[in-house]
């Protein structure tokens, strides 16, 4: 991949290893309608320590990624076309069965976005906590772990902590639950932390408050985590770097900063475009026109040219499918083929009109 | 910020995209329409059903093959081969036979039994398509009444519902057929179709509970519609998914129920032609005319066996949201 | 917990008299009850009055209730109309040869079903799947009795084909048991076909009701949680989705067992058994009415009680449903 290459050969000597480095991932479906193409030669790096935003809209297949790395996508109906997925050096892809659940859970941890379905409701909280951390630390008795998991609950800011580990799911708050759901993935202190729309069914109020929780996680464990959100706003007070995804495929990436002031492919544009500026009045929002397209039969050429300003149907939208190119900045990659044009853009998000 | 500004901004990026402004929004419509070359299309609902329910082939064929059993059931008193009561004295108690004519056999009596069974089959579905009616009919009118309406209507129908199921359903019947008399094809049918409508009261009972919560509802009432046309014209037909999977259940319950009652003896009476009857009839003899159980039988379960899987693939039809596949 | 069991237990006893006054009304209400005895030219107009003075079948209807519930409640459900044995005494005699039947069916069917159930789920689309859901099917569509008698041909014909007697096919024991283990051994070669008859149906019905339940569970999030936290496999499947889908085939099978005790007529008359359902069935056919009437309440209160166990099973086993 010319951005990744381009980074290892200027800071090879700065940069550690990647903890996590996905390399052309490819996932599909069968499905009665047809193969769904969910992820389509994928790749990103994720750096010890640092806070990497995936995003994009439902169906972009920023979940599904993840899920398949993880080894949680079923197979079949799923499968695993290509790609790599090296986690500290090795392939989470190919490795056998038992040594991938070790690390699920332990070094690479998840959390899912809707806290009211992701706990077993018939299991206490604390049972399902102490699970968690028996299952990857032999030997730790009840009474350990359960210590264990009441400190964790307070970490997380649930109150009353001891008496909240004997209680059942039913019993917790929504924004309740998702500490609980966080404190279950921090326990076995993850390098890397993946959290699938934490926020996104929970009230605005109480998104504030996880978003603090996750802060003092990260502090906590100093893992890396994976931000998948469709919502730009936690991703520009959370993410180092940026991943933005269309139709299964990364379309643009870079570091935060550079994303949201100087973004270089359309439907990043659009997305900027779509959001209410608080630095400049708006009349109408902008949003994206169309619909993303069907996973079963993409467009031909570039996923996005039937909703794209800027390509204005333009044959070579049509007709060949953009690869990752340099995008002004180091590190900056967009797939567009027309990129440069948006070099004049400057995002309204970063004050500039 | 005023709105030459907006428009500023907005000529500014099609600007940067060396395109003309004013294309910019239509081109990108007639783009996404073209490009993708998918049509909107309108399809109705009915129409997705009934192209999912053809990709089930054991439904498709189930339904196939109870179209030719009821039909030739219907049929029988011009298609039989042998009249009902065409007795044989030279042929008693011959086993089934290709080329005799007899394809089922005979009975104690010399009575053809491919054309007893076809009789038989007429007097199950006449039974059981008015069951079902009856069943479905009363079952939607309580259920609705009791979804809609206020927690004591409610509760007061559940509770007479559970009442019925508390006795045993089989002996309720018995207990019916026996004191309230049975015999023709109309009360048999009665009886047992006062059984069967409380599967069809649960079903759109439930239906009407979360539907009644809905927002068009509310939207209706404000629009000052009554509830009759309500219940009527906004929420029944969003029931009709399950009514007709639940129905064709029934249909299958309603077939068998009626076999159990003949077979008893508290059936249809004769002359009128029944499968269970044929079976009871057979049964002293079993040992050696087996044909006179097995055919009557392997009939019941034929039929309703087809009514089950049409009725699974019509859940699969019907209802895609639920992952759940037979 | 304690307000959500006296509260379903006090519900149970407004249905369980309901029950009764309903069985009551409808048997009477259906017709003279002596109609028959008045049919035999035998019996005296002296006796039929006498008859009707005890049983106070002159009175209306209410009034009759009352004396009924309780000649039931003192006097164990009395005597029927036609015979001068307590009713007790005969229900006494068949409901443990009826328990025996159903009991043994129901744990079968239970254990069998629910494991094809399991295994079908786990192995979804694959052969043993189709086939287990063929036999359903199968078992959904088979009269009982059609069953019954097709097994009947079977064992009989392969007794007089090859003389090997390895079950009966009618009646409860033989003539001469023995005692102890033979005595055993030979109720069970009898019950052995009237079990299996009641097993397809009700393995049928598990079977499905499991897998319909476990794959609902399986595609939940909290079960995708469990194998994210990286427990195995097995623990994933028993611990997290196989206990959260047996609880609403618990509850089934506590219903169920309620219906069972008044369930198996037509198996009984067919293997003439000595059970209620036969009881049932006699009574039936002579329209004598205190006997069914008798039945019926003991049926309804099996029920009623199992009913009453299943709510509280489903309280036990799903907490959230305590705080109702």
């Amino acid at each position: 991949m010319t951005g990744c290459a381009t980074r290892s050969t200027r800071l090879s000597e700065f940069v550690p290893e990647p903890v996590l480095s996905i390399r052309d991932l490819t996932v599909e479906f069968k499905t009665e309608d047809g193969v769904v193409h969910a992820v389509e030669n994928v790749s990103y790096d994720i750096a010890a320590g640092e806070t990497l935003g995936i995003v994009g809209e439902s169906g972009s297949g920023k979940s599904v990624s993840m899920l398949a790395v993880l080894g949680l996508i079923p197979q079949p109906p799923g499968r695993i076309v290509r790609g790599e997925a090296l986690y500290k050096g090795r392939d989470l892809l190919r490795m056998p069965k038992g040594e991938l659940r070790r690390i699920r859970g332990g070094e690479v941890a998840m959390v899912f976005q809707d806290p009211m379905t992701s706990l077993n409701p018939v299991l206490k909280v604390g049972e399902q906590l102490s699970e968690a951390i028996q299952a990857h630390n032999d030997g730790v008795s009840d009474k350990e772990s359960r210590k264990r998991g009441v400190a964790l609950l307070a970490l997380v800011g649930v109150p009353k902590a001891e008496q909240r580990y004997d209680q059942y799911p039913h019993e917790f708050s929504g924004g309740m639950r998702q500490r609980a759901m966080i404190a279950m993935a921090i326990a076995n202190s993850p390098s890397l932390l993946i959290a699938d729309e934490p926020t996104t069914a929970l009230d605005v109020t109480i998104q504030a408050q996880i978003i603090e929780v996750m802060k003092a996680a990260q502090r906590e464990t100093h893992a890396a985590t994976i931000l998948i959100t469709h919502d730009l706003g936690l991703v520009a007070e959370l993410a180092d770097h940026v991943v933005v995804m269309y139709a299964g495929r990364v379309v643009e990436r870079g570091d935060v900063f550079t994303i949201f002031s100087n973004p270089r492919h359309p439907y990043t544009v659009g997305l900027m475009e779509s959001l209410p500026g608080l630095a400049v009045e708006q009349v109408t929002l902008q949003p994206i026109p169309g619909q993303p397209p069907s996973l079963i039969s993409l467009p031909p050429g570039c996923a996005f040219h039937p909703r794209c300003a800027l390509s204005n149907g333009r044959a070579r939208c049509r007709t060949e499918t953009p690869d990752l190119r340099e995008a002004g900045a180091a590190e900056h990659v967009a797939a567009c083929h027309f990129s440069e044009e948006l070099e004049g853009y400057k995002s309204k998000l970063v004050g500039a009109a | 910020m005023t709105e030459q500004s907006l428009e500023r901004d907005r000529t500014a990026f099609a600007g940067a995209a060396g395109a003309n402004p004013a294309e910019v929004g239509a081109s990108t419509d007639a783009a996404l329409v073209h490009e993708t070359g998918l049509e909107v299309e309108v399809r109705s609902q009915w129409t997705y059903a009934r192209r999912r329910f053809m990709r089930h082939r054991l439904a498709v064929v189930s339904l196939v093959i109870l179209i030719i059993i009821f039909t030739a059931g219907f049929t029988a008193p011009w298609i039989a081969p042998y009249s009902f009561e065409g007795y044989d004295i030279n042929n008693l108690e011959v086993g089934p036979t290709l080329s005799g004519g007899h394809v089922f056999g005979t009975d104690l009596l010399g009575r053809d039994y491919f054309s007893r069974v076809l009789f038989g089959i007429r007097t199950s579905i006449h039974v059981a398509f008015i069951v079902t009616i009856l069943a479905v009919a009363i079952g939607t009118a309580i259920g609705m009444v009791a979804g809609y309406y206020s927690r004591w209507a409610d509760n007061l129908l559940m509770r007479f519902t559970d009442l019925i199921l508390t006795l045993p359903a089989l002996a309720v019947l018995l207990t019916a057929a026996a004191f309230l008399g049975h015999g023709s094809q109309y009360r048999v049918a009665v009886i047992v179709s006062l059984l069967l409508w409380t599967l069809l009261a649960r079903i759109v009972r439930g239906q009407f509970l979360s539907l009644r919560e809905k927002e068009y509802i509310d939207a209706a009432k404000a629009a000052g519609s009554g509830d009759l046309r309500i219940m009527f014209r906004h929420m029944l037909p969003n029931c009709m998914g399950p009514i007709v999977v639940f129905a064709t259940l029934t249909l299958g319950g309603a077939i068998l129920l009626e076999s159990y009652l003949s077979y008893l003896g508290f059936g249809v009476q004769p002359p009128t032609p029944a499968l269970g009857k044929l079976i009871a009839d057979g049964q002293d003899v079993s040992s050696h005319d087996w044909w006179l159980v097995t055919f009557p039988g392997l009939t019941i379960v034929l039929i309703v066996l087809c009514i089950n899987f049409v009725g699974d693939g019509l859940r699969d039809a019907l209802d895609p949201t639920q992952r759940v596949r037979a | 917990m304690l307000t959500y069991i006296l509260r379903r237990l006090l519900y149970s006893l407004v249905v369980l008299i309901a029950a009764s006054f309903l069985v009551f009304t409808m048997v009477s209400a259906a017709g003279d009850p002596m109609s028959e005895l008045r049919l035999n030219p035998l019996i005296s107009e002296e006796t039929l009055q006498r008859q009707a003075e005890e049983k106070h079948l002159n009175d209306p209807i209410p009034v009759r209730y009352v004396y009924w519930v309780k000649e039931a409640v003192t006097d164990k459900f009395g005597t029927p109309l036609f015979v001068n044995e307590p009713i007790w005494d005969d229900l006494k005699r068949v409901i443990p040869h009826t328990l025996a039947l159903v009991l043994a069916a129901e744990l079968i069917s239970l254990l069998i079903g629910v494991s094809i159930g399991i295994y079908s789920a786990i192995k979804q689309y694959s052969v043993f799947d189709y086939a287990a859901t063929t036999f359903s099917f199968l078992g959904f569509a088979m009269p009982v009795f059609w069953l019954a008698l097709m097994l009947q041909i079977a064992v009989t014909n392969l007794f007089l084909a090859w003389h090997v007697r390895i079950f009966y096919t009618s009646g409860l024991s033989s003539p001469d048991p023995g005692t102890g283990l033979h005595w055993l051994l030979d109720r069970a070669q009898h019950l052995a076909i009237p079990v299996l008859v009641l097993c397809v149906l009700n393995m049928a019905v598990y079977s499905r009701f499991m897998r319909a339940s476990l794959l609902e569970v399986v595609n939940t999030d909290y079960v995708r949680t469990a194998r994210a936290k990286g427990l195995t496999e097995q623990r994933v499947t028993m611990r997290h989705a196989v206990r959260n889908a047996l609880i609403p085939v618990v509850t089934l099978a506590a219903l169920n067992f309620g219906a069972l005790i008044g369930g198996a007529i037509i198996t009984e008359q067919i293997f003439q058994l000595d059970g209620m359902g036969n009881y049932f069935i006699q009574n039936l056919f002579s329209q004598d009415v205190y006997p069914i009437m008798a039945w019926l309440m003991i049926t309804a209160i099996a029920i009623i009680i199992f009913n009453l166990i299943a709510d509280i099973l489903y309280g036990v086993l799903d907490p959230r449903v305590r705080y109702d």
